[in-house]
């Protein structure tokens, strides 16, 4: 279907019933059970989820097939959401031409900043890459561009953020908010089963419908040509230049996909929340969609959504267990043993969700170096062993 | 690669499936009939604090947090009340807000804009907070203000001294009760002019944002007008660490001043390199050279320790200071957590129970009937003296204190004293101060 082998086919159809179907999944736990902390289907969260799905879906067509790590990408996901809220700041708060900007203005970022950095590799690309992000954060950080020119351009540390005196030319009588022609990204339908909440968020589901675009298009190329030539890039560059090719062609292209990947993400991220600030480029966040691919699985195709759903969740569902809550956990237990347990899970939680991204993060490299994936892999294939007793074909990774 | 496999199932399957991708977001019709956001319907209200648990104003945040729970339980009556008791106004009685009971949930601002931004969506969306609290930066501040306007949702800024917040960034649903830029000029240029002359040079090293900014604008015209002189002014970057490539230009400028327009971990390193290079052993044009920090925290003196001693800054609070509030908060804080608490602390402590009380005033949640409330709002016995909420602009007008690094500390948290308690006379300033220019509140959005 769609040019998709069967295989395909079946992961595609899997990424769709998850984006349509997470305000449900997520949502799993009833409303007033104890278990309702971990629910995560509110909105923002699940934004989260597909947008920065989407930004290491980008990343992974660089780093899951060039094999280039760039340790800069959070600067294309800056620019993008500078150029969005600066659209919604000119013309009016319609996502259509603020998105296309973002993609416009991050794939040329990535043209010039890709034309450098790729004259290198290996480290030094990764360092390249870095220098240049923070130089870009800098810049944002201190709007020295803005100072220069005399106007506000990214606003510095406060953020760009959209006044009642902005021009917004197109705005007349418009929504105020974002929206896509009129359909506003925070209107939302809320439905009541028994004790149980869903959400169903108009942003949430044009991000989910963009994640998905995004990873087809991301099928499409790890199946192409094109996408045969940047994995031989990543196996024996040496042999490719032997044997006459110039492999820069292709690795610049996958570089700009990657930063235009990003550039949407970025332009998503201002569309659901209209505000954009220096330290979305700041090194730390190019970190996190490595760990995130990483985490989920380098080069794999659903790897990077895994990824990014797992650190996201971390980062806002863990950090926001504080220690009332884990007395009221704990509080079935005798009075030493509760505070014993309270003082040792709150080292992992809260502030402490950091130690336990880093502790899955080292359990992964360290037993599933093929990310989550693998790990699904793993259980799939002890599964069909046990039903079947033979047959058990080794899994490969999807790429 | 082109492999078209176009099967009559194929394409029924892909249809159906499309179209119930289409579908879904549009069969559910059952819509909320909340008369704004996160309406309370239950026995509780839930209201989100979100301060810095990670990043380099961690200290302050816990402090904040600190204060925020002795807050939830002075308001459902437990403990012995703290300021509730001497607080001007008497709406709150103790049994919670409106007769429901307070609850709350808390979030990292990790001291960025994006992360207090995500924070304070899921305590609206997730855990239906009504209110949000908190915060130790003015970048953060305003971005989660913004937020809170479209939300609609009332935020009560914690720290945050920018005179942005309630300059140009000012919204209808965002509250200060911390003292701004501005405020710190006014108060503190009369009591340099006496210690210090009138004929002094001052050097400015500025943090690179909003925050630093506006306060060397606000500090170099006020004291400008006393007849200072402004040498220069250096802009250094948030994350310097070392600032001796700074200093070393200040000794051959001519200045005998400086001014560190530098908050935290910045004004920590800054002060103590500006010491070791032996400037306030120095005689310039004749004079002792000396050192100012406009914004002062006891965190901050903390972390600086014997480096502070004489150097003079101003603070939105002190727990020395010794009226009733003051008093009634030191003590029920101190039993509790056994230290005193911050200016943070304070601020935070404050900004929930005015938030309380201003509901048991206009009784609803809404919030268009709490700003109203809230604006214009007289009250005292918060440990400030009286204290106006301004309108226009939902700044509070109160005393501003100018402090002194004690030169033989007691002990640890014995760093500063009170130099002078400026009156609020002297700091305030027209809405449309060409500071605070630009703005607009807009109108107070209660969501749904």
């Amino acid at each position: 279907m769609l040019g998709l082998n069967k295989k395909d086919t079946s992961l595609l159809m899997f990424v769709v019933a998850l984006s349509l179907f997470a305000p449900i999944i997520l949502n799993i736990f009833p409303k007033d059970s104890g278990f309702a902390f971990f629910n995560g289907g509110y909105p923002d969260l699940m934004q989260r989820f597909a947008i920065f799905g989407i930004f290491a879906i980008g990343f992974n067509i660089l780093f899951g097939l060039t094999g280039y790590l760039s340790f800069g990408h959070a600067a294309f996901l800056g620019v993008g959401s500078y150029a969005a809220v600066w659209m919604f700041k000119l013309l009016n708060y319609n996502i259509l031409p603020a998105l296309i900007l973002s993609v416009v203005v991050a794939g040329l970022v990535s043209v010039v900043i890709g034309w450098i950095s790729l004259r290198r590799s290996g480290i030094y690309f990764s360092i390249l890459t870095l220098a240049f992000a923070q130089m870009m954060y800098a810049i944002a950080y201190s709007d020295l561009f803005g100072r220069w020119m005399g106007i506000t351009l990214t606003n510095g540390e406060t953020g760009l953020q959209i006044y009642n005196n902005d021009p917004q030319i197109l705005l007349g009588n418009g929504p105020t908010s974002p929206h896509l022609f009129g359909l506003e990204m925070g209107a939302r339908k809320v439905l009541s089963i028994g004790p149980w909440e869903f959400v169903f968020p108009v942003g949430y589901y044009l991000c989910a419908i963009l994640l998905i675009l995004s990873f087809y298009l991301s099928i499409r190329i790890f199946r192409s040509p094109f996408g045969l030539m940047l994995r031989a890039i990543k196996s024996n560059q040496t042999r490719m230049s032997y044997t006459g090719l110039n492999s820069k062609p292709y690795t610049l292209a996958a570089f700009v996909i990657s930063g235009m990947y990003a550039g949407l993400a970025g332009g998503l991220l201002a569309a659901m929340d209209p505000l954009a600030g220096a330290e979305r480029m700041y090194w730390t966040e190019s970190g996190a969609v490595v760990i995130m691919t990483i985490l989920g699985g380098v080069g794999t195709l659903i790897g990077p959504i895994l990824g990014a759903g797992t650190i996201k969740y971390m980062e806002n569902i863990i950090s926001k267990m504080n220690e009332k809550l884990l007395h009221d956990w704990f509080s079935f237990l005798p009075e030493s043993l509760e505070y014993a347990m309270v003082w040792l899970a709150s080292w992992f939680t809260g502030e402490g969700w950091h130690m336990t991204q880093g502790v899955l993060f080292m359990l992964v490299i360290i037993f599933l170096p093929g990310g989550l994936v693998q790990g699904g892999q793993k259980l799939a294939s002890r599964f069909r062993r046990n039903k079947a007793d033979d047959t058990a074909t080794n899994a490969t990774p999807a790429e | 690669m082109t492999k078209s496999n176009l099967t009559r199932r194929g394409v029924l399957k892909s249809g159906a499936v499309a179209g119930a991708g289409v579908a879904l977001p549009t069969i559910f019709t059952a819509s909320s009939a909340a008369a704004y956001t996160n309406e309370p319907t239950g026995g509780t209200v839930t209201l989100g604090f979100n301060v810095p648990q990670t990043g380099p104003y961690a200290e302050e945040g816990l402090d904040e947090l600190r204060a925020q729970e002795l807050a939830v339980e002075h308001l459902n009556g437990m403990g012995d009340g703290g300021m509730m008791n001497t607080f001007s106004s008497k709406a709150l009685k103790g049994n919670g807000i409106l007769g429901k009971k307070v609850e709350f949930v808390t979030g990292d601002t990790q001291t960025k804009s994006d992360a207090a931004r995500a924070s304070a969506k899921s305590m609206i969306e997730k855990d239906g907070a009504i209110m949000i609290n908190g915060g130790s930066s003015s970048g953060v501040a305003i971005a989660v203000q913004g937020l809170c306007q479209d939300a609609g949702v009332i935020f009560m800024a914690g720290l945050t001294h920018s005179n942005d917040t309630t300059g140009k960034d000012k919204k209808a649903n965002g509250f200060r009760h911390f003292f701004n830029g501005y405020m710190s000029g006014a108060a503190l240029a009369p009591v340099l002019a006496k210690e210090y002359g009138t004929d002094r040079r001052a050097y400015h090293l500025t943090a690179d944002y909003t925050w630093g900014w506006t306060q060397q604008e606000s500090v170099a015209a006020a004291t400008e007008a006393m007849g200072w002189e402004t040498v220069n002014n250096v802009l250094t970057p948030l994350a310097a660490t070392d600032f001796s490539s700074y200093i070393t230009p200040v000794l051959n400028s001519g200045a005998d001043v400086l001014v560190l327009n530098h908050y935290g971990g910045n004004m920590v390193n800054s002060l103590t390199n500006a010491v070791q290079f032996g400037l306030r052993d120095k005689m310039v044009n004749g004079k002792q050279f000396e050192i100012v920090v406009p914004l002062y925290s006891e965190l901050m003196a903390e972390g600086a320790g014997a480096n502070v001693q004489g150097v003079i800054g101003s603070m939105n609070w002190n727990w020395q200071l010794t009226d009733e509030g003051t008093k009634a908060f030191v003590k029920s804080f101190g039993e509790k957590y056994g230290r005193p608490p911050s200016g943070s602390a304070h601020t935070c402590y404050v900004q929930t129970l005015l938030y309380a009380d201003a509901c048991e005033r206009a009784g609803t949640f809404n919030p268009c009937g709490v700003a109203e409330a809230l604006e214009g709002f007289e009250f005292d016995g918060m440990g400030n003296g009286p204290t106006l909420y301004r309108a226009d602009d939902h700044q509070c007008f109160k005393d501003v204190l100018v402090m002194k690094g004690k030169d033989n500390p007691a002990n640890k948290f014995d760093l500063l004293e009170i130099v002078e308690v400026t009156p609020r006379a002297q700091v305030e300033y027209a809405p449309d101060h060409p500071m605070f220019a630009g703005g607009d509140l807009g109108k107070c959005n209660p969501g749904a």
